[in-house]
């Protein structure tokens, strides 16, 4: 038998049998240094197809080289081995993570981001994001149920903006609604730091039985090896790598390394995979073809396994003539999938496919030994060990400096700002709400199909999404999804500002009637090599595992993409966290929308005078700047607990968190009920002579804190409950039918809610009409 | 009565109305695939939502020579009852069984909300004391602009075809047409989704009537 480091016969495309100059290694994103481990590894150097086979495993996208030592430091299981929720599947174990739900059910979920594809090209860059992700799902034998979504872009004011963000709505729509998966929420955020980088963050979640779960191994010598979809084409080639570097003025001739995709496609390939994994013992292991397609999925599969693998190229379905090895290898065409399959019932995985007219070709099988063959014609081009190339990447512990503009942004004081008059304190709410960041995002969510599968519960544009699942024998489960992350507060500070995200989406599922179940997080940063960056990243991820850990929620995966930044410009750290709840009893779903005049405003967790890295201070001063607001996760915690026990004692008629705007940007959201616009009188007077600033008061956004809308006859018993909790609690005024909203603090304060919910409701639509 | 639920490659509203079907109002039914050439034993026969061959040259354009759609053409003309929503709607139009044809939504773009339709007083069956005067509906398509020539508009409206208006029209329809009946009544199509409006935590149960005015059509199908 051939071993690894023996010399492979030329490549039958003279063009691949070029020496591997320093150069090439460069252009393949390879220091010199990783070039040698490449050839003590293998024993000898490497072939044109294999640089580029090391150059796409070893790429950030797919072996986290500079994030790993960080990652490993989320709990990636339940601190407590009997609470209920176990992770069943850990993050990086799989495609995505596994996590019970009781009943032998569980579900499956993870946010993965195609960044760099949706700036160079938006629509099929989004598209592909959202197809990526739920053939992650999918592969692990669940039925995918939700999709939602984090996006990013640059100022609305800018041309390059809304062609970026009308283009990435429109890919996700078009791939989401085809395949027929409810987009059911996200969030959207407008920033001039993400201009000409915008973030494309997409989420899918799925929903199995325990007997369902697949792995990605290759097990079994002498099993088949099937490539299942469509053929490969050129496209997408590395688009791995291209995702790890930074974006450039020549990334725009990048265009190729952005793959299309078919959602049409994709729909047959759910429906025949989900028929062929129900089959008793016919599938042994399976992977999706994503980033760095045939190679990735290829030497992952034999990696987990223990085995090695041989494929013949020539037996993969091809799109285009004259393909060579390194293209076939490195191709990420869409919609593909690797599946090892019980030798002997070949016959039963092909007419499964041929029901649903798709390609099925046995294209290798499961071999002795650990290396990862692949010929051409007969003979090898490849021969690399699977389980090294797959695992053993190199690792960076890369250096942290905390920028100076930190320190300066701490030391900022309100008391430098004039304070504000009567009329500035009434206009600064009209400007928040139709702020784009802030204003309802309904122009988008109208595009996505977000009922379809029929068990959408609360439709996007709340705290949180709720949908219904249908489990066997009527069973059901209600599942909560939330997602955070404000980039201006992880600017200032990184590790506040990931601690906000996660309290932040907690209070989202609280608000919901959920408790949190498990996280998954996109970290969105900067050029790793920058120790400022790399400084960002790390603090953001100390804040989450310390959140995860003091929620108890593990993290059952999650992506990470960085070199978002290029000469002019760099993006803002952005974690973005995702929590998927459950809420026990569907009697227990709650909104943010207030349901009747009479109901009494309760505001939940005090009025700390905090103005730092506000929206207030972005829409009426132009500053990005203040010490981050100060986070309590024991007293989030508690919070949280509290809301849910006055849902579940029946005391709620709607719940909303504060966030961005503050405490008067929330009421008015909940006075924008479905059908009807209320209004309210609040009374702050008490409050404004402890808050010292009344734009703090109003506007600032301190943590920990939610408004509950109450009925007049539980408002004793909510106020009880919430001291006893040791939680700050005050009625600050009560619904009413009319639409105006006044407010005493200082002067009286007057709004016509239904002009507020004019400029909320329509500001993106007219921006994006023109 | 066994009710049959079409599924083409694309369908993604199928297990909707099985759900809606026979979960919801307990009528027998069950997924039929679009190679299947015979529709014997099924009394009503549902063309679910969805993109069809991925809506690929023209919604519904493919999905008209799948081998069922010839059973599916005796079976109406038999005077079975058929019901096409959404994509189903667009493979009755293009299959013939339904006048006139569906094009891009006039915003250009993707429509998912809930529509409030007013209910034409059309039949026995389909009638504003049957299912309310107006019901609130969920719509979720970007090619629902219903066009048809002057003249079939005007046979359609003389012959009390249309079953419901769109109250608000989101898409251009034509005289805001949201859905439709063949003239001898056993043939309907409509955009909006009745199987979305079944349970009490959906956007309304207005479906449920539609539904039912539907099903009745095979109690009296010859």
């Amino acid at each position: 038998m051939s071993t690894v480091s023996e010399p492979l016969p030329p490549n039958p495309d003279p063009l691949l049998n070029v020496p591997i100059t320093p150069e090439l290694v460069e252009k393949h994103g390879l220091t010199a240094k990783e070039y040698e481990l490449i050839q003590e590894i293998i024993g000898r150097e490497p072939n044109l197809t294999e640089l580029g086979i090391f150059s796409v495993m070893w790429s950030e996208h797919c072996s986290y080289k500079n994030s790993r030592p960080l990652l490993k430091t989320f709990p990636t299981q339940k601190a407590d081995a009997k609470s209920p929720n176990q992770v069943l599947i850990k993050a990086g174990e799989e495609n995505a993570g596994v996590i019970d739900i009781g009943e032998g059910w569980a579900i499956c979920f993870k946010i993965e981001s195609h960044n760099h594809p949706s700036a160079v090209e938006p629509f099929e860059g989004a598209a592909t994001g959202v197809g990526g992700i739920i053939r992650d799902i999918f592969t692990m034998g669940a039925r995918p149920v939700l999709l939602t979504n984090s996006l990013r872009f640059g100022d609305l004011s800018s041309a390059q903006s809304k062609r970026l963000f009308r283009g990435v709505v429109h890919g996700i729509s078009h791939y989401g609604n085809c395949i027929g998966i409810p987009n059911v929420g996200g969030d959207v955020y407008f920033d001039e730091c993400y201009e000409g980088n915008p973030l494309v963050n997409a989420l899918c979640l799925g929903v199995l039985r325990h007997d369902q779960i697949k792995r990605g191994a290759a097990t079994g010598v002498g099993n088949p090896v099937y490539y299942v979809g469509p053929a490969t084409g050129r496209d997408g080639l590395g688009g791995a790598s291209f995702a790890s570097r930074e974006l450039s003025e020549e990334s725009a001739a990048d265009r190729p390394a952005v793959q299309k995709g078919d959602p049409f496609m994709e729909k047959l390939l759910i429906e025949a995979c989900l028929e062929m994994m129900a089959v008793d013992g016919l599938v042994v292991g399976i992977q999706d073809m994503g980033a760095a397609g045939l190679t990735c999925s290829t030497c992952e599969t034999a990696g987990r396994g223990g085995s090695g693998i041989e494929i013949e190229l020539d037996k993969v379905p091809q799109r285009e003539t004259g393909m060579n090895s390194y293209e076939i290898m490195l191709s990420e065409s869409q919609e593909r999938m690797l599946v090892i399959v019980q030798k002997g019932r070949e016959k039963e995985l092909e007419a499964i496919f041929e029901k649903w007219d798709l390609h099925a070709v046995e294209i290798g099988t499961v071999t002795e030994g650990e290396d990862m063959v692949v010929n051409q014609h007969g003979k090898p081009v490849v021969r690399l060990p699977a389980a090294k190339l797959a695992d053993e990447a190199p690792v960076y512990v890369r250096e942290a400096k905390e920028p100076a503009y930190m320190a300066e942004c701490r030391a900022w004081k309100a008391s430098s700002l004039p304070a504000p008059d009567k009329a500035i304190l009434e206009s600064a709410l009209g400007k928040l709400l139709s702020h784009p960041t802030i204003a309802s995002k309904r122009w988008v969510y109208t595009q996505y199909d977000h009922m379809v599968m029929t068990g959408t519960v609360v439709e996007p544009g709340s705290d949180a999404a709720v949908v219904r699942l249908r489990l066997d024998e009527g069973k059901e489960r209600y599942i909560a999804m939330a997602n955070d992350c404000n980039n201006r507060f992880c600017w200032l500070d990184p590790y506040a500002g990931a601690r906000i995200a996660m309290a932040e989406c907690l209070r989202n599922l609280a608000c919901s009637g959920a408790r949190g179940l498990a996280m998954t997080n996109n970290l969105n940063f900067g050029n790793p090599n920058k120790p400022e960056s790399f400084y960002m990243l790390k603090e953001a991820v100390r804040g989450l595992a310390e959140a995860c850990r003091t929620f108890d929620l593990p993290v059952v995966g999650g992506n990470v993409s960085l070199y978002n930044e290029n000469v002019n410009l760099k993006i803002d750290p952005t974690p973005v966290v995702s929590l998927a709840g459950i809420i026990d009893d569907p009697a227990h779903v709650t909104t943010q929308t207030v349901k009747g005049a009479g109901e009494h405003l309760i505001l939940l967790g005090g009025c700390p005078h905090e103005l730092g890295g506000s929206y207030y201070l972005k829409v009426m001063h132009g500053l990005k700047t203040g010490a981050v607001p100060a986070v309590d996760l024991d007293a989030e915690q508690r919070l949280c607990a509290c809301i849910l026990s006055q849902i579940a004692a029946g005391r709620v008629k709607a719940a909303h968190d504060l966030s961005e705007g503050g405490l008067l940007t929330a009421v008015a959201e909940m006075l924008f009920a479905p059908g009807k616009t209320y209004g309210a009188k609040l009374d702050l007077a008490g409050m404004a002579d402890k808050a010292g600033r009344l734009d703090a008061l109003l506007y600032g956004e301190s943590q920990g804190r939610v408004l509950l809308a109450i009925s007049q006859n539980k408002v004793e018993a909510v106020l009880d409950a919430a001291t006893d909790a040791g939680i700050h609690a005050v009625v600050i005024g009560e619904v009413q039918d009319e639409p105006t909203l006044t407010c005493k603090a200082g002067d009286t304060l007057t709004w016509d809610v239904a002009a507020l919910r004019e400029g909320w409701e329509t500001t993106i639509e007219k921006i994006m009409a023109h | 009565m066994r009710v049959a639920i079409l599924q083409f490659p694309g369908s993604n509203c199928d297990t909707d109305a099985l759900h809606a079907v026979r979960d919801v109002l307990g009528v027998e039914a069950q997924l039929v695939w679009h190679k299947e050439s015979c529709l014997c034993g099924y009394g009503a026969v549902v063309l679910p939502g969805g993109f069809s061959y991925g809506d690929y040259l023209r919604c519904g354009a493919i999905a008209r020579f799948s081998p069922v759609m010839a059973a599916l053409k005796d079976f109406a003309e038999a005077g079975g009852p058929v019901i096409g929503i959404c994509n189903g709607f667009q493979i009755l139009c293009e299959a013939g069984l339904l006048p006139g044809a569906l094009v891009r939504n006039t915003c250009l773009e993707f429509r998912c909300q809930t529509s409030e339709l007013i209910v034409e007083d059309s039949n026995e069956h389909f009638n504003p004391v049957k299912l309310g005067e107006r019901v609130r509906i969920p719509i979720a398509h970007g090619e629902g602009n219903y066009r048809i020539d002057e003249a079939g508009l005007a046979k359609l409206e003389a012959n009390k075809q249309v079953l419901f208006r769109y109250a608000d029209n989101p898409n251009g329809s034509l005289n805001d047409i949201a859905g439709i009946r063949s003239e001898r009544g056993n043939v309907i199509g409509m955009m909006p989704h009745p199987e979305r409006a079944v349970e009490p935590f959906m956007p309304s149960t207005d479906g449920l009537p539609i539904l039912r005015a539907f099903l009745e059509l095979a109690a009296v199908a010859p």
